[in-house]
């Protein structure tokens, strides 16, 4: 589920990136609140653990196929949502900067639709599911629930950022209809696998797991109330299905919105109109394929053979001046 | 096991070429990053069919691997991921959006097919950046110059932790893997009877390891907070890099300078 950079828009990028620092935030305030220098390293190990759990496959029964853990829900269940959400965070940063997984502009998105649903809606479904004590069943039914709701979550605002952004000619709904089966699928084995490795804890140390009805500190009032996060939530779903999706389709991108407020254009005419004066003037001097153009050149593409032939003299000057500079370098450290 | 091996080499490819001696590594890690994040948002700031604007954009990234002398193998090694997932966005444009934006000869090109090809190269160049970017810092330099721009102690830190127990639980993972399969030859992944135990021991060890680490974390004065890194100097190198870049990019970004170059020779 991880967004490529190509994928959004500028503004949806910075949009998403400003609630993933805003709740991101929060939990930063909370998991300080709580007072525990223990758990900062606890939260490094768990990182990096889920990381590497993510690297192993485990045979889906009766598919031939194998699937991974993702480590939202999981971390939830020991950790607590915003110790969780801040991990969960770690993993998607390591990600993005070694393996390309994620881009650094997509990387607000990323959080938001891995880590946010995956911590701060699986850790409603947890609470709510162990409110009576933890029983096996109870852990089932939280781990499944939580990571097949969080997973289709995701899918969706994948789906809605996407189409924010304008990358896509895919219709919605159909783009919906091919990314929500997938990760029904995708959410269910990670469910199979978060119950079995729950259920093991329970089992050996039941202490680890995360119990908010005992600590007083998250069941007060106000903290993690359902009717708080449902409306932080409801109100975000409404900013980015119509204010990001408005922004995007009116003004493609913040940097044109930028000039257009500058120059009154978004293409900056007069500064282009006085380069290509000066540059007219030294092509009728240097032209060596007058008249030849593509059919069409003033099409929506906006290039002609002169961009091609532009980039190939561009392309060829920098690679002579980049090699030249190397070469003499490796001479200067020669001597 | 391919998945956990590659991923090990992977990181320690990483570290060296970030620790190597070049022009690119004595640069201040600060001006590094914003000169990545400027050249990402401009790349993927460009119209979905202005595939000559993104075209434009390969000198960046041109420039540096030649300058920084990193293999285009190991670049091309990262694209694998990000093409995949592009591509997979991309592919439907061609099918839906048919309109013809121009013909080469007589094949007609629609809008479907440029704005796919525009969008594999901005995936192309915006995963290239971030290439750069790490192949040329090493993390606790790029968590340095977080820190410089006000990112929560708490966050760096965390990532600096994952990033140094990675390998340790990569390598257990990867001796348990090994082991499983040993006793279970030719089985792919792990049986669903054995998940919870599997993972599950895996957990332990490493919470008992967080436990250990703690400890020792405490003996040496640790309070919740790092307090040893000390914010990387920016010197006058890396203020010309972060100016230079940055004019060159947003020049990029707002004139059409292939087509300029190309005015130059063609009427």
């Amino acid at each position: 589920m991880h967004m490529a950079d190509a994928l959004v828009s500028p503004a949806v990028g910075a949009t998403m990136a400003v609630a993933a620092a805003a709740a991101a935030g929060y939990s930063i305030y909370k998991v300080k609140q709580e007072d525990d220098p223990k758990k900062i390293p606890e939260m490094g190990i768990m990182g990096a653990f889920v990381f590497a759990t993510q690297m192993i496959n485990f045979t889906i029964p009766g598919t031939g196929s194998s699937g991974h853990l993702c480590g939202g829900m999981l971390l939830t269940a020991l950790l607590g949502p915003y110790a969780g959400f801040l991990t969960m965070i770690g993993v998607l940063s390591v990600q993005c900067l070694f393996f390309a997984d994620g881009g650094l502009l997509a990387l607000g998105c990323n959080i938001w639709n891995m880590a946010f649903y995956g911590c701060f809606i699986g850790a409603l479904i947890w609470r709510f599911a162990t409110k009576k004590g933890v029983t096996k069943g109870r852990i089932t039914a939280a781990a499944m629930i939580g990571c097949v709701l969080t997973l289709q979550f995701g899918a969706f605002s994948v789906t809605l950022e996407t189409l924010a952004s304008g990358i896509t000619a895919l219709p919605f709904t159909t783009f919906l209809a091919v990314m929500l089966p997938i990760h029904l699928a995708i959410g269910f084995v990670e469910g199979l696998i978060t119950t079995a490795v729950l259920c093991f804890i329970e089992d050996a140390r039941p202490e680890l797991l995360w119990c908010p009805e005992g600590n007083p500190a998250l069941t007060s009032p106000g903290k993690l109330s359902r009717k708080k996060t449902f409306g932080v939530l409801a109100a975000l779903c409404v900013v980015i299905a119509g204010g990001v999706s408005l922004l995007a389709s009116a003004n493609p991108d913040g940097l044109e919105w930028s000039m257009a407020r500058l120059t009154g254009s978004t293409e900056l005419e007069a500064a282009q109109n006085s380069v290509s004066a000066t540059a007219e003037s030294i092509q009728s001097a240097t032209a060596f394929l007058p008249d030849y153009a593509f059919k069409q050149s003033d099409s929506v593409l906006g290039t002609s053979v002169s961009g091609i032939v532009g980039g190939l003299i561009v392309v060829g000057v920098l690679l002579l001046a980049c090699y030249a500079f190397r070469f003499f370098r490796h001479k200067r450290a020669g001597h | 096991m391919g998945k956990i091996d590659s991923a090990i080499r992977e990181i320690h490819q990483v570290d060296s070429l970030a620790s190597r001696d070049s022009l690119l590594t004595g640069i201040a890690a600060l001006p590094k990053l914003l000169v990545t994040l400027i050249y990402i948002v401009c790349v993927v700031s460009f119209n979905k069919y202005d595939l000559q604007g993104v075209a434009s954009m390969i000198v960046y990234p041109l420039v540096l691997m030649i300058v920084d002398e990193i293999a285009l193998g190991q670049t091309l090694r990262r694209l694998r991921v990000v093409l995949l997932v592009v591509c997979a966005v991309g592919i439907a444009n061609p099918f839906f959006d048919r309109q013809i934006v121009f013909t080469i000869g007589s094949v007609a090109v629609s809008g479907g097919v440029v704005s796919m090809i525009t969008l594999i190269l901005k995936g192309v160049f915006t995963v290239l950046a971030g290439f750069l970017l790490v192949s040329s810092t090493p993390i606790e330099a790029i968590c340095g110059a977080l820190r410089q721009i006000h990112v929560p102690k708490i966050f760096v830190t965390l990532i600096l932790l994952i990033n140094r127990y990675i390998v340790v639980l990569l390598q257990e993972g990867h001796r348990m893997s090994q082991a499983y399969a040993l006793r279970a030859p030719g089985q792919k992944g792990i049986e669903w009877h054995v998940w919870g135990s599997f993972i599950g021991q895996m957990l332990l060890r490493s919470m008992d390891r967080a436990q250990v680490l703690y400890e020792s974390m405490t003996l040496r004065g640790f309070n919740g907070e790092y307090t040893g890194d000390t914010p990387e100097k920016i010197s006058g190198s890396g203020v010309g890099y972060l100016i230079l870049w940055s004019v060159v990019i947003l020049a990029l970004r707002i004139f059409p300078v292939f087509a300029l170059a190309g005015q130059v020779f063609v009427k």
